[in-house]
């Protein structure tokens, strides 16, 4: 089950990131996970939000480069060895892990990590093959 | 449509029958009535009863851009003021402006020479023709409108700017023909997506732009948007504005009116003419200018000159498009740099924009150092940074090959990089020389 992310350029200028947040802020969308990949000169902000179709119009419309991505929300247990235990199974089986970050708020009492694999389906496989438990859209939504 | 059929197509030997003719009754009457001018040809130790063909005009002393603003306001002015009709100023980003002034006799060669710049590009009596480009002290929007005007066109006169409005018109009026500067017509392109519109849609034929450097590729762009053949004007205030030389539909080179405007491509070294298709500054005399008549005058535009006749029918010869400029030309660790270079090579990148800014800049005691600025679009943005750096890689390795030197490119957000409704500001040089 993939999840949607919304991947936004941002030159390294005072302000911008505040810029995207208050914009989403105002229109009553809600971040529920975030991070920053930078550059000496430039980044790209990553961000799952509430409603990420109107999120990215909203955007878009605002001159802000921004795109889709397929990204995979993870419970993982909250617990000493709780991440090493997942990054097992994907190093045992070839998967490639672009990027994670954690999620804000907890879903269960497991913690909740976003995570960008090189084969979003492939990924997706080998996780519903371990049994390992991904976070739907609408349950994002809910959060 | 050729306009002017007797001149545009004349036999050579007549064409320069005709030059002759008028380089001799120049000479004499710029003599008479400019002490600026007289003093330079004494000084060249010219007499004005010596010049009796257009092969003399080697003997004449150049004009330069200096000698305008250095004889600002009425110094080159060989008519007196109260034939003066009217007057356009460009703003002079150091010194004086350049002043230039009109007699009655003066605009009525604008209108011709704009009339036969409207046929040169497939204009014809009756059609419909957004003009675009600023009205008032800038000659591009009433240059266009004068020839409009002798031509017979339907004019929508926009002048430049309020692009939604621009817009809205383009749709109730459904202009045939549109002139405006190759940047502003890529910029309303933009506005148009934005707004829903197709800038395909409607009944463009024809694209007339100039007033600035602009690519084969951004023309390629520019008719795949517009759907409409995109063409290169040519002109400079100080000869007569727009109207000095322009592409037909074979976009193999702009039929210069040579006939009234005579061009020369001289090395800028040595000043001497260089042989023909051999790049180097091109010179004009007017031949037949009142107002401000001026001799040999450096446009400070590199171009070559061909002087075979065109499939067009179209005997005068043609310049090439600008090569760039002896002047916007920086020179970076001693490599000469044009900033159509930069463009080409953008545009030839996929999904790249021609919207670029390069800054020049040099630390104490150290190398000049040249950042290209570009802006990231859409359709190449990726969430993941090391596709980003590729992109940004690629571009600087080709403008590297194009340049021969070392550059920084730096991906900025969109619309970040001003758009010009007149001439852009490609490039910011920083380095105190």
């Amino acid at each position: 089950m993939k999840i949607t992310q919304i991947s936004i350029f941002l030159e390294n200028r005072k302000g911008r990131l505040y810029d995207v947040c208050s914009l989403l802020g105002q229109n009553d969308i809600n971040i529920r996970a975030l991070t920053i990949a930078e550059t000496e000169s430039f980044g790209v902000l990553r961000i799952v939000v509430d409603k990420s179709d109107q999120a990215i119009r909203l955007l878009r419309d605002n001159h802000f480069v921004a795109n889709f991505t397929e990204v995979v929300a993870i419970e993982v247990p909250d617990q000493p060895g709780g991440l090493a235990s997942i990054l097992k199974i994907f190093a045992d089986n070839d998967v490639n892990i672009e990027y994670m970050y954690g999620f804000v708020e907890k879903f269960s009492d497991k913690a909740l990590l976003v995570m960008r694999f090189e084969d979003t389906d492939f990924a997706q496989q080998i996780l519903a093959k371990h049994n390992i438990h991904v976070v739907a859209e609408k349950d994002i939504q809910g959060l | 449509m050729i306009w002017r059929q007797d001149v545009e197509c004349a036999a050579p030997a007549d064409l320069k029958e005709l030059q002759s003719g008028y380089l001799k009754k120049l000479i004499p009457y710029i003599y008479h009535n400019c002490p600026v001018y007289q003093k330079k040809l004494d000084a060249a130790g010219v007499k004005p009863d010596n010049i009796k063909s257009i092969d003399d005009l080697k003997r004449l002393p150049f004009t330069t851009k200096e000698d305008m603003r250095d004889y600002y306001p009425y110094g080159l002015f060989s008519a007196p003021q109260d034939q003066i009709k009217e007057i356009h100023v460009s703003s002079g980003t150091t010194g004086n402006p350049t002043l230039v002034g009109y007699t009655k006799d003066d605009l009525k060669l604008w209108g011709d020479v704009m009339a036969r710049v409207l046929g040169c590009a497939g204009a014809a009596p009756g059609d419909t023709i957004q003009i675009a480009y600023g009205y008032g002290l800038f000659t591009g929007g009433l240059g266009f409108h004068y020839g409009a005007l002798e031509m017979g066109l339907r004019i929508i006169p926009t002048s430049s700017g309020q692009t939604a409005r621009q817009l809205k018109l383009m749709q109730d009026f459904k202009p045939k023909i549109i002139a405006c500067t190759p940047s502003y017509v890529l910029y309303m392109a933009e506005e148009a997506k934005d707004m829903g519109i197709d800038p395909a849609q409607g009944n463009w034929k024809i694209g007339i732009f100039g007033a600035e450097p602009w690519s084969d590729a951004m023309r390629h762009e520019i008719e795949s948007i517009w759907n409409m053949l995109a063409t290169d004007v040519y002109g400079l205030s100080e000869i007569i504005g727009p109207g000095v030389a322009q592409e037909c539909h074979h976009k193999d080179g702009l039929h210069i009116f040579s006939d009234v405007f005579y061009p020369e491509v001289i090395d800028p070294k040595t000043g001497a003419q260089v042989p023909e298709g051999a790049d180097g500054e091109l010179t004009i005399t007017t031949l037949t200018k009142q107002g401000i008549p001026l001799l040999r005058y450096g446009t400070r535009d590199v171009v070559n000159i061909r002087y075979e006749k065109c499939r067009c029918g179209r005997t005068s010869p043609r310049i090439s498009k600008i090569k760039g400029r002896t002047d916007d030309m920086i020179v970076v660790r001693g490599i000469n740099v044009f900033p159509s270079q930069i463009e080409h090579v953008l545009v030839g990148i996929e999904g790249t924009q021609p919207h670029y800014q390069i800054i020049v800049d040099r630390q104490a005691h150290k190398l000049d150092e040249v950042e290209v600025m570009v802006e990231v679009e859409q359709r190449f943005f990726s969430d993941e940074i090391k596709r980003l750096n590729e992109i940004r890689d690629k571009i600087r390795r080709e403008i590297e090959n194009v340049l021969s030197i070392g550059v920084k490119v730096t991906l900025v957000e969109p619309k970040t990089i001003e758009r010009s409704m007149g001439k852009s500001k490609r490039i910011i040089d920083k380095r105190a020389l």
